[in-house]
């Protein structure tokens, strides 16, 4: 039975994971940079579920519904004022930047919120119990996953189907050439950060709801760890996200579970050295050799 | 339909194109032609809007380019089928296609895949396959096809020729020529002079950034210091 439980747990810990990935893996699929502010958005979009319910007394629904509204200002924003400005600068510019933003939300944060830990209620309260005293699902994991499954068939609808979708996948193989169809590169960069940033505000109040620890770092570690994700499953693949979030949540599970609590990260970051030595552009990634 | 004026570009400190003058009329096809690094590329870039000049103008269709960026220029009816072809590879040829149809409305993107299919009927066979493993030819035409999609008044072609085989590069001119039949005002940056000049109305010879010699199609074919330079004698 523990064994089952720690399955589930993985899986719903994964499933956040997997839609914090898809952020990252989006925005360097078309941007080809490494957002790394991104896990911060997480904690932001906490914050704004956790003054919006505990403060102003809204439902959780609204909530929820508050902090995506404004993940997605702050994620166009940041594109706006950090990154747009480098578009033409070497990578490690754009790099460090993105480290400073980080910072800079994480201090904000502080200022606003002050440093003190805060127990975040959770959105949805109660779980499902299977076998009574042995194994039981709580609500948050079950919503964890229907949400990245939804946010999975939403995000392949919208780039295989629609018109906005096919530009964004144009636009991140080749942007003069998406320029030369006639698509507004800068306006799609923006979305895609926008799309991202919603992504970390549902995945933010998720992990909240289910660890309900809010403090500014709160985002940090998740999103190192999903950051890891994406690279597991080969960054710039959306299966890739979703494969290596759900692997990473199961190992992580299972290593706190069975081999030591505070050897679990170590354990991750482990297999994921392991899985680049074999696969260098990860599980699903395509190495794509440059041609002469 | 396309005047350039007095256009200066640089990379950096180098100064690519210097003082280039040159027009395309309705109708016609008009090549540039030149070495290698003569700056046929470049000025192809510039006229699209990806790259900028800092002196003189274009206008298109009585508008002033100016700093309208690139992917508004496409809307005013201009195509650019870039060098290299630039084809989204992991997207499917229909994909690429409607990429092509960006700018216009969803009725229009039917019967523009139903004209391109006629066209190319190789690409009809292949719709769904994805782009990238589609041979040289057919990534070229497929290059054209997708340009071809916005319904341009204007087509520019650079090095459409580049990389293929003898046969390919009779069938793109062939097609080229078709386009022409039909009304299509083509401006063709080529390496194959030969070729180039022979579909040509009329050609301008570019040498380090310059315009040298222009003319006729013929009279360039017949041109002493033209058959020298880039006709091989």
């Amino acid at each position: 039975m523990s064994f089952l439980n720690n399955a589930i747990t993985g899986i719903s810990l994964g499933s956040i994971y997997a839609i914090i990935a898809l952020g990252y893996t989006m925005v360097y699929g078309i941007a080809k940079m490494l957002n790394f502010a991104h896990g911060d958005v997480i904690m932001v979009g906490a914050y704004v579920c956790f003054l919006a319910m505990g403060n102003a007394g809204l439902p959780s629904v609204v909530g929820v519904l508050l902090a995506v509204a404004v993940c997605t200002v702050l994620g166009i924003v940041i594109e706006r004022l950090a990154y747009k400005p480098l578009r033409a600068a070497p990578s490690l510019a754009v790099l460090i930047t993105a480290i400073g933003v980080s910072y800079l939300l994480q201090n904000s944060a502080q200022i606003l919120w002050g440093a003190a830990t805060k127990t975040f209620r959770p959105i949805v309260e109660g779980s499902l119990v299977l076998v009574p005293g042995q194994l039981s699902i709580s609500y948050v994991a079950i919503l964890s996953v229907v949400c990245c499954i939804v946010v999975m068939v939403a995000l392949s609808v919208f780039t295989g189907q629609t018109k906005m979708g096919k530009a964004m996948r144009a636009c991140s193989e080749d942007k003069a050439a998406a320029q030369l169809m006639g698509i507004d590169v800068d306006a799609t960069i923006s979305m895609t950060f926008a799309i991202g940033s919603a992504l970390a505000a549902i995945a933010g109040v998720l992990m909240c709801s289910a660890y309900p620890v809010l403090s500014p770092t709160t985002g940090s570690l998740p999103g190192i760890r999903a950051f890891t994700a994406a690279v597991f499953g080969g960054i710039g693949s959306v299966p890739g996200a979703l494969l290596g979030g759900i692997l990473l949540g199961v190992i992580e599970t299972f290593a706190k579970a069975y081999i030591s609590t505070d050897l679990s990260d170590a354990v991750v970051f482990a297999v994921l050295i392991i899985v680049l030595l074999v696969r260098p552009a990860g599980l699903l990634g395509k190495y794509v050799p440059e041609k002469v | 339909m396309l005047t350039v004026d007095d256009i200066n570009v640089y990379y950096g400190a180098i100064h690519a194109i210097k003082g280039v003058s040159f027009r395309v009329d309705d109708g016609e096809v008009v090549t540039l032609i030149g070495a290698n690094g003569a700056g046929k590329s470049t000025i192809l870039n510039t006229v699209c809007g990806l790259l900028h000049s800092r002196t003189g103008s274009i206008q298109f269709l009585d508008k002033t380019l100016g700093n309208v960026p690139a992917h508004k220029i496409v809307e005013l009816g201009m195509a650019h089928v870039p060098e290299g072809r630039r084809i989204f590879q992991q997207m499917t040829v229909e994909e690429n296609l409607e990429m092509g149809a960006y700018t216009r409305a969803r009725a229009d993107i039917e019967p523009g895949l139903e004209r391109v299919y006629e066209q190319f009927p190789r690409l009809k066979e292949r719709r769904k396959q994805v782009a990238g493993t589609l041979s040289g030819g057919e990534q070229q035409m497929l290059a054209m096809g997708r340009g071809l999609m916005s319904d341009p008044k204007l087509l520019m072609l650079d090095e459409p020729s580049m990389g293929l085989a003898p046969i390919l590069v009779e069938q793109i001119f062939d097609i080229i020529r078709k386009l022409h039949q039909a009304g299509t005002t083509i401006l063709l940056v080529e390496q194959n002079a030969r070729m180039a000049l022979s579909v040509a109305d009329r050609g301008y010879v570019l040498e380090t950034g310059k315009i040298v010699a222009t003319g006729t199609g013929d009279e360039l074919l017949h041109d002493e210091a033209v058959k020298k330079a880039y006709l091989g004698g």
